[in-house]
């Protein structure tokens, strides 16, 4: 039952994963903009969390939707007040310039709740499904994270701000021509991605340790999955998400942990190179 | 434009920095030789990201394997005399790596050859971790000091420095008035019509990258011995990978003399603030790559021509 034990883990893995790139790839898809602060805003959603379960003792799961919703203030602040002015410039400039708001926002962490390992304890129990043994914690994490990534997709098919997303996205200018106010749909979107960097910044505390040196890790797994599922679609980071949380599990399995982000990374280059469109993208998206 | 006045100025600035061993302390040395350093790194991201538009985050996986090469060739026997074989065949490791590489991720554009990029970065430095039996692993890797007293060593990187950034300076010159830097400004322009006009595109590119890697290489191994110790988040630091396109948008992407005037301002503030505010230094940066976007968007050197800018 070992190899069904490797996979239950890669399957929670993934679900977490695919709920850090949704937001990651959304923004890279739409805004045509790769937000270098994506990990750190994991990072901050997962110490608000943790921060209001030790003094408030609030349930990090309760907490998930305020937190977000928090996120989701502040990204939308940062795309309207700072990324707009400059979208229309070249790859370099935007990347660099969330490059530098996340070595600010990096550095702010750093300062306030130091680099010191915090994780939050919830003892839940756990659960054997026929020999596979998984804390309920995790689970609970494992099926937010699936509810969460379920959420933004019927928000982009149903919600009129999903439509009019989706529209710029296609095409920018026949979308402005067609009455869509761009500006504000790229903040929305930027907030909508922190806001789903937010919402697994608390259900990763429940997991993982949250602390400021992780963030190029989890933004590290968010470039692999848009890469491995393709750009800009929810589809698409859900396959990848679990694509690369099943390959990291089997592959720390057999080659040790300290090689499965190795793997991950080699995938993505050769991935890069044979479909640079990613297992469910489209021809002819950028 | 084809004025001697910035060669003038540049020669004085390069003869400063040589002379500071005989009327400055060796802290000063050691800012000059980072100056040296920096300007030869600038130089290099200049070939692929301000000549060629391909926004390369792969610096520091061309600094780093020269600093790992030129180490395991110096424990391996050439150290002392031989030291400068060490450098060179480091720069020429990472040159032969950066045309293999090159040839795979230069197919690639705008976003997907930033990730290819900075996925090289990742991968070196995955790699150097946990291949412990050659690279040490995550302790790093020991390098025996130079003899000769601190004066002495202080002078022969000085001086290491200087000579791989004139030879940086040298090729970007050649490059801006060869065919070369022709090609490659058609490619920055426009790829496909650079192609339809008989440019060999992807021959250019590589070129390019090969140029951006090869001083990165010398400067990585030589680097190896002048602080005698390197280690894989040391050597593949994502933080130098940003700062080469930092330095050379400061200075002016695209010109010949925009890298080294960036890269000097750039290490310039570095050591007066770094001085003062230990605890904010990455966030300060943060706060001039912000500044730097919005309020100089062509660099220093581009303030004067804002019309015929790019």
């Amino acid at each position: 039952m070992i190899y069904g034990q490797v996979l239950a883990n890669g399957l929670m893995l993934g679900a977490l994963y695919a709920c850090i790139a949704v937001g990651f790839s959304l923004v890279w898809g739409v805004l045509n903009v790769i937000n270098m602060m994506h990990g750190a805003f994991i990072i901050l959603g997962g110490y608000i969390a943790f921060f209001a379960w030790l003094h408030l003792k609030i349930n990090p799961f309760v907490m998930m939707l305020p937190v977000a919703a928090l996120l989701f203030l502040l990204g939308y602040m940062i795309q309207y007040g700072v990324i707009n002015r400059v979208i229309m410039r070249p790859v370099l400039t935007t990347l660099t310039l969330t490059f530098g708001l996340d070595m600010i926002l990096y550095n702010a962490m750093n300062l306030a709740f130091t680099a010191t390992p915090r994780r939050v304890v919830l003892d839940m129990g756990r659960i054997d499904i026929g020999g596979v043994i998984m804390s309920l914690d995790r689970v609970a994490a494992m099926v937010l994270a699936f509810a969460l990534t379920g959420l933004l997709y019927l928000i982009l098919r149903t919600s009129r701000t999903g439509r009019a997303i989706v529209a710029v996205r296609m095409d920018r200018d026949a979308a402005a021509l067609m009455g869509i106010k761009v500006n504000k749909v790229y903040a929305i979107t930027f907030g909508l991605g922190a806001f789903m960097a937010g919402a697994c910044g608390a259900l990763v505390s429940v997991v993982f340790p949250i602390t400021t040196s992780v963030t190029g890790l989890f933004l590290g797994k968010a470039f692999v999955i848009c890469v491995i599922g393709g750009l800009g679609t929810v589809p698409g980071a859900l396959v990848g998400g679990l694509a690369l949380g099943i390959i990291e599990s089997f592959a720390g399995h057999w080659w040790g942990p300290q090689n499965a982000i190795l793997i991950g990374f080699v995938i993505m280059l050769v991935l890069l190179v044979v479909r640079p469109t990613g297992l469910m993208g489209k021809k002819g998206y950028e | 434009m084809k004025a001697r006045l910035p060669y003038i100025l540049f020669a004085i600035w390069v003869l400063a920095l040589a002379a500071t061993p005989w009327v400055a302390s060796n802290y000063i040395v050691k800012i000059a030789t980072f100056l040296a350093m920096y300007g030869a790194i600038a130089l290099s991201w200049n070939f692929i990201g301000g000549f060629t538009g391909y926004p390369s985050f792969a610096t520091a996986a061309f600094v780093g394997l020269g600093a790992y090469s030129g180490a395991l060739l110096q424990n391996a026997g050439m150290s002392g005399a031989w030291l400068p074989l060490a450098w060179l065949s480091g720069a020429l490791i990472v040159a032969l790596f950066s045309a293999l590489i090159g040839l795979i991720i230069l197919r690639m554009k705008g976003h997907y050859f930033a990730i290819g990029s900075i996925a090289i970065v990742e991968v070196l430095s995955q790699l150097a971790s946990s291949w412990s039996s050659l690279t040490g692993g995550g302790e790093g890797l020991n390098v025996k000091f130079l003899a000769g007293g601190p004066d002495f060593i202080g002078r022969v990187f000085l001086y290491t420095m200087l000579v791989i950034m004139l030879m940086a300076f040298v090729a970007t010159l050649l490059v801006d008035r060869g065919r070369l830097g022709f090609g490659l400004r058609c490619i920055q322009q426009n790829e496909d019509a650079a192609d339809m006009v008989g440019i060999d595109v992807t021959r250019y590119k590589i070129y390019a990258f090969v140029l951006s890697a090869v001083f990165c290489g010398a400067v990585g191994a030589a680097y190896s011995s002048w602080v005698a110790y390197i280690s894989p988040t040391d050597s593949f630091s994502i933080l130098l990978t940003l700062k080469a396109p930092v330095m050379v948008l400061l200075g002016g992407p695209g010109t010949v003399f925009g890298p080294i005037v960036g890269s000097a301002l750039f290490v310039l503030m570095e050591e007066t603030i770094w001085a003062k505010f230990l605890d904010y230094h990455q966030a300060v940066l943060g706060v001039v790559i912000v500044l730097l976007i919005f309020f100089l968007p062509g660099g220093l050197l581009r303030l004067r021509f804002k019309k015929g800018a790019a």
